[in-house]
């Protein structure tokens, strides 16, 4: 079975604070719609690149695949057991195989901390935890993220951005996880430093044999780093398919925006401003039909009525688009 | 040929921060000369100087700490760091004004949009009429609204200048239309905090395009944005230089991002400039290391085409004094002289200037 992760039509709302007295009146309880039908499966040893703007649920989708919120309907398949309805001690054994490394190093590494003792907190959790043997576990992962031997006894806050990120790898490393979301790893670092924690994801994952889902709103490092790519706008997964059809043919105008506004290196090939109208529409009332349809500039009658489904186009390809195949004819190569 | 015509001359400078403690040089014998109508991008990592730079032309360096140590700053023929605080604020705005990285915290909580701009055209006015008395006062023509009858004016008496709301809407819902919002009308009356970040950076460029500056310094005006607002943003930079005739100083960490603005390109290391051309140049001859580096480790390629080029080592704490080249340490190319001498910022080909020895000749 090549499959690692299987997310099936997962859903998460929040409900939006309501008091008594708007129950009392009637008034409609209202949701945000952050996650909405989702579908995807993640292979084993693969890095699944999930772009969007900020705001679309990314982040959401993969607390919920992680089980950190609960979902609202659907189900997340991992390793072939079903863990959306798993509570308490069944979740936890769950929890040893999948990880996540956050955004921000700052703030997701305990300051009062010395560094040996975040990483090798995980294995305290799981009581797994004979001291000769956590020694070896945390040795060996600061030298896979190539933290020197004297970092075990310092405090986090004595390190740059970059090793700080280090440790945070390793902290999500030392159980031995198949795998980790992936978290804008990268957003709060500068670029000579992002340039080696992507290196160094990319050696983990060879040599642990890792699968990652890969959060970003950077087109070129999902393009770096990804097998393959799913393209969410609110909520939603609009495109999914191997790295390089997505972004050579985009089957979604809202991936065609995305990939001709990212500024490239070459001062002669300036960005397209993208013919998108406005801004991203509110989650609570998210609009009929189409959700994209009133930012896109090809919509019809049929995108303001009917909701697209995501399907297949071309092979291993997904579009939600009612015009996918025209797209595909026309196929603005972007490369 | 006429001569290029210099607006902006940054000479020599030198900032510290100093503290009890220590001193920290922020930023180190920068020189840095801005054309009329030009875009020049700084580009550098974070605790590179360029924030203290732009901070330092528009006299907004918070003094203590900082402390300039020698240099100059010559904009319209005056060094902008002797000039008294006074004559200082009648620059901000409408000579140099300044984009901020995070739009919601520059823009007041407690105004509207409308009213914040409105306030802008204030500014503007005051300081392009003078005041001038007797019966043959010139009125500006744009002043005429609140302007007292002649009477008044030969006595010297001017009541406050109150031009009708609307009429100042007018200008502002103009302003807000060139910077592509769809429905100015609304956003006029909106706080803040009910924009979206990429509306109230627009919001913030319309009013640099009514201040109508000659110097624009942007730091990292997109940082905060989503990728197509960017595009958006970067291409309205453009346009404000193309209309109103502004030169812009573009602060950003993503040379991609400068690739795509600037007509000149400065990168920064340590608080020096240590390579200074024209855009193409730039990317076409790349001639010191660590711009080398930053194109190198760029993420352009897809997975299957191998693994990036990396810097080595850590973003340089500005604490620790290192002798020689500040880029020795990460340097693959470096060698004995580095280590000891420091390089000049200097003329290695016609227009490209670079700090390294591997460039300068013997």
């Amino acid at each position: 079975m090549n499959e690692l992760l299987l997310v099936e039509d997962l859903t998460k709302y929040f409900p939006i604070e309501s008091t008594i007295l708007d129950r009392v009146r009637g008034r409609r309880i209202l949701d945000v719609h952050a996650v909405d039908a989702v579908t995807f499966d993640l292979h084993r040893n693969e890095t699944l690149g999930l772009v969007g703007e900020s705001g679309s649920g990314k982040t959401t989708l993969g607390r919920t695949i992680l089980m950190l919120e609960r979902p609202t309907s659907g189900k997340i398949v991992f390793d072939g057991q079903e863990i959306s309805d798993l509570r308490g001690s069944e979740l936890r054994k769950i929890r040893r195989e999948m990880q996540i490394v956050f955004q921000n190093p700052v703030s997701s590494l305990d300051p009062r901390m010395r560094v040996k003792d975040i990483v090798t907190e995980p294995l305290r959790a799981f009581r797994d935890f004979d001291r000769k043997s956590a020694d070896e576990a945390v040795h060996r992962v600061l030298e896979a993220v190539k933290l020197p031997e004297d970092s075990l006894t310092k405090f986090a806050h004595e390190f740059s951005g970059g090793q700080k990120q280090r440790i945070a790898v390793a902290r999500a490393l030392v159980l031995n996880p198949k795998f980790i979301v992936l978290d804008e790893p990268t957003s709060a670092l500068d670029s000579s430093i992002q340039a080696q924690i992507l290196n160094l994801l990319r050696a983990l994952q060879d040599e642990y044999k890792l699968s990652y889902l890969f959060i970003t709103h950077n087109i070129n490092i999902v393009k770096f780093t990804s097998d393959r790519i799913a393209v969410m706008y609110m909520g939603k997964l609009v495109e999914v398919g191997e790295t390089k059809d997505v972004l050579e043919h985009p089957l979604h105008p809202y991936t065609l925006a995305l990939i001709v506004s990212v500024p490239r290196l070459d001062p002669d090939k300036k960005v397209e401003t993208p013919p998108l109208h406005g801004e991203m529409s509110s989650m609570i009332n998210p609009p009929a039909g189409c959700r994209f349809n009133p930012r896109c500039p090809y919509a019809q009658e049929i995108c303001m009525t009917k909701e697209p489904e995501l399907r297949e186009v071309v092979t291993g390809h997904f579009s939600a688009c009612h015009f996918a195949e025209k797209l595909f004819e026309v196929s603005p190569t972007t490369e | 040929m006429n001569m290029p015509e210099v607006l902006l001359d940054v000479q020599n400078l030198v900032v510290k921060y100093k503290t009890k403690m220590r001193e920290i040089r922020a930023l180190d014998r920068v020189n840095l000369a801005v054309e009329a109508r030009q875009i020049v991008a700084i580009v550098g990592e974070s605790g590179c100087g360029k924030s203290t730079l732009g901070l330092s032309i528009i006299g907004l360096l918070p003094m203590p700490p900082a402390l300039v140590e020698s240099g100059q700053i010559i904009f319209q023929g005056r060094d902008l760091l002797r000039v008294k605080e006074a004559e200082m604020a009648m620059f901000r705005g409408t000579g140099i004004s300044m984009v901020f990285q995070e739009p919601m915290s520059s823009l007041d909580p407690v105004f509207t949009v409308g009213g914040q701009l409105r306030e802008a055209i204030g500014v503007r006015e005051k300081r392009n009429t003078r005041r001038s008395y007797g019966p043959f006062a010139r009125v500006a023509p744009e002043d005429i609204h609140g302007v007292t009858g002649g009477a008044m004016r030969m006595f010297g008496f001017r009541l406050p200048r109150s031009r009708p709301k609307e009429v100042l809407s007018d200008e502002v819902v103009q302003a807000l239309k060139k910077v592509q919002i769809a429905d100015p009308e609304t956003v006029l009356g909106k706080y803040p905090h009910e924009l979206s970040g990429g509306i109230a950076q627009r919001v913030m460029i319309a009013r640099a395009l009514i201040e109508r500056p000659s110097l624009l310094i942007a730091d990292e005006p997109t940082s905060a944005l989503d990728v197509t607002t960017q595009a958006e943003v970067l291409k309205l930079m453009r346009a404000l230089r193309d209309e109103v005739g502004t030169s812009i100083i573009f602060v950003t960490h993503d040379l991609a991002v400068a690739a795509q603005v600037a007509e000149v390109v400065a990168v920064m290391y340590a608080g020096e400039i240590v390579e200074l051309a024209e855009t193409r140049e730039i990317f076409r001859k790349t001639s010191h290391p660590y711009s080398e580096g930053l194109i190198g480790s760029f993420p352009e390629k897809y997975k299957d085409q191998g693994m990036l080029e990396t810097i080595p080592g850590d973003v340089p704490d500005l604490r620790s004094q290192i002798i020689g080249c500040k880029f020795n340490p990460r340097c693959k190319y470096a060698f004995d002289r580095c280590m000891v001498e420091h390089p000049d910022l200097i003329e290695a080909e016609a227009g490209h200037k670079v700090a390294c020895f591997l460039r300068s000749p013997r």
